[in-house]
């Protein structure tokens, strides 16, 4: 790769700017025809315009083979910023890629009109070109994805927030269901929603019920204690329930105890508990007929 | 003893930690293990997972379905590069840890499997492999 061959690149891409993108529109236009819906032309005209000129004067910097290096970091973020906003508007992964391979056609027919007569030197730009625009397209992907998984991120918290509810069984005892694997994000709102509903509803018991957690290795033990600590320091008792056969005998081979926490094999039993912690009596009534 | 069916799976992160457990728990279902045996390994992997991400910075584990001489098995491998361990008669024992948690991820995964092994370099890293049998 000389110096030379890639100045012609970047002096065709300069002189020829102004037709190059209005061709390049058409080519995108035609090929998110189905999408006005989600982006406008003016947009479209815009965010064009921009990531040309950035590429024409990567290009200008003589090297068009490393679009990790400085030179491109300009039009990389550009093109990024592109990628993420299709990403969350729900463009797909290929018709955000379509932003640059949409190029191809409008610069090619540029070069060949350029050096028609050159045709050793026309298969080399073209060689270049395709090459550096495959790079870039592959980037727009790369970055689609990736605020893909964002966003994927994003609901999933929004979920784990509905996912934890804290239930009032009584007046002085409520509840947390407890129901999927417990990651660390998800074990913190857990405990502030069990704290904050202990304060709100005055509770003196919180029975926690772990029926529909299906592993509890040592971290989830630890974030149990834990909860039933802050919980005893707000002055309610916690009382852990749910504790499958299955679950007890793991604890038991991994060396978790939990101690003088009082443990119930179900909700119903916790819930006798906490009744008779609080003085309350539950009878049935006798009927009289 | 052949590998019938293997597997192998990022660890860099919680939500791949959760992967591989549910991973292993559906290979096991597959070939009837009990439930409790179920159980026990998902619970020593996660250990074991849960240590390459935190003390190894991340690493692979690779699944594998074992089978020969009448018996068959399922063995899961937990490497890393990262710092290794030192004193592996340190790590191992109930309730030290050089973190936070209650230590008692090692020895408690070697309760819980029927073959345990270690092996770790410091600068290497380190390689924990657990095998259940049926
Ligand atoms: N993959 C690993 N890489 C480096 N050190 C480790 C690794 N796994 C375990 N250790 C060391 O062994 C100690 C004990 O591990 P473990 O029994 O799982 O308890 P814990 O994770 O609660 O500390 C850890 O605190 C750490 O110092
Ligand atoms: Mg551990």
């Amino acid at each position: 790769m000389t110096i030379a061959t890639s100045h012609r690149i970047a002096d065709i891409l300069t002189r020829h700017e102004q037709p190059i993108l209005e061709a390049w529109l058409r080519e995108q236009l035609v090929a998110l025809s189905a999408r006005q819906d989600l982006i406008s032309e003016a947009d479209l005209r815009r965010q064009s315009a921009e990531f040309l000129a950035l590429f024409t004067s990567a290009c200008r910097s003589g090297n068009i083979t490393d679009i990790t290096a400085p030179e491109w970091k300009q039009s990389c973020s550009n093109l990024g910023n592109v990628s993420r906003s299709r990403a969350t508007q729900g463009f797909s992964p290929s018709e955000t890629a379509t932003f640059v391979f949409s190029l191809k056609q409008p610069f090619f027919s540029r070069l060949r009109q350029e050096l028609g007569g050159d045709a050793a030197g026309l298969a080399e730009e073209m060689w270049n070109a395709t090459v550096l625009l495959d790079k870039l397209g592959l980037y727009t992907t790369e970055v689609h994805q990736k605020a893909r998984e964002e966003v994927i991120k994003l609901q999933q918290a929004e979920m784990l927030e509905l996912s934890t509810p804290v239930v009032k069984l009584w007046d002085g005892i409520i509840a947390l269901p407890l129901i999927g694997t417990l990651d660390s994000g998800r074990t913190n709102i857990m405990m502030e929603n069990l704290l904050q509903s202990i304060v709100d509803t005055g509770s003196d018991i919180a029975i926690v019920d772990i029926t529909g957690v299906p592993t509890v290795d040592t971290l989830v033990a630890q974030y149990l204690l834990k909860m039933v600590a802050a919980a005893r320091l707000m002055g309610a008792e916690c009382i852990i329930c749910g504790i499958r056969p299955q679950i007890a005998q793991t604890m038991v081979h991994l060396g978790v105890e939990f101690g003088n926490v009082v443990t119930k094999a179900s909700l119903a039993d916790a819930l006798a508990y906490a009744f008779r912690q609080i003085g309350c009596t539950v009878s049935k009534q006798t009927s009289r007929s | 003893m052949t590998a019938t069916k293997s597997r192998t799976m990022p660890l860099d992160s919680c939500e791949e930690i959760v992967h591989l457990r549910q991973t292993t728990r559906s290979w096991m279902a597959e070939q009837r293990f009990t439930l409790v045996e179920q159980t026990k390994m998902m619970t020593a992997t996660s250990e074991l997972a849960r240590n390459a991400v935190v003390y190894g910075g991340g690493g692979s584990a690779k699944l594998e379905l074992l089978e020969g001489s009448g018996r068959m098995g399922i063995r899961v491998v937990v490497e890393d590069q990262g710092p290794g361990i030192a004193d592996i008669g340190q790590a191992m024992t109930d309730h030290f840890t050089s973190g936070q948690g209650m230590g008692l991820g090692l020895g408690g995964a070697k309760r819980l499997v029927d073959d345990f092994e270690i092996r770790s370099e410091p600068g290497k890293g380190t390689v924990v492999s657990i095998t259940k049998w049926k």
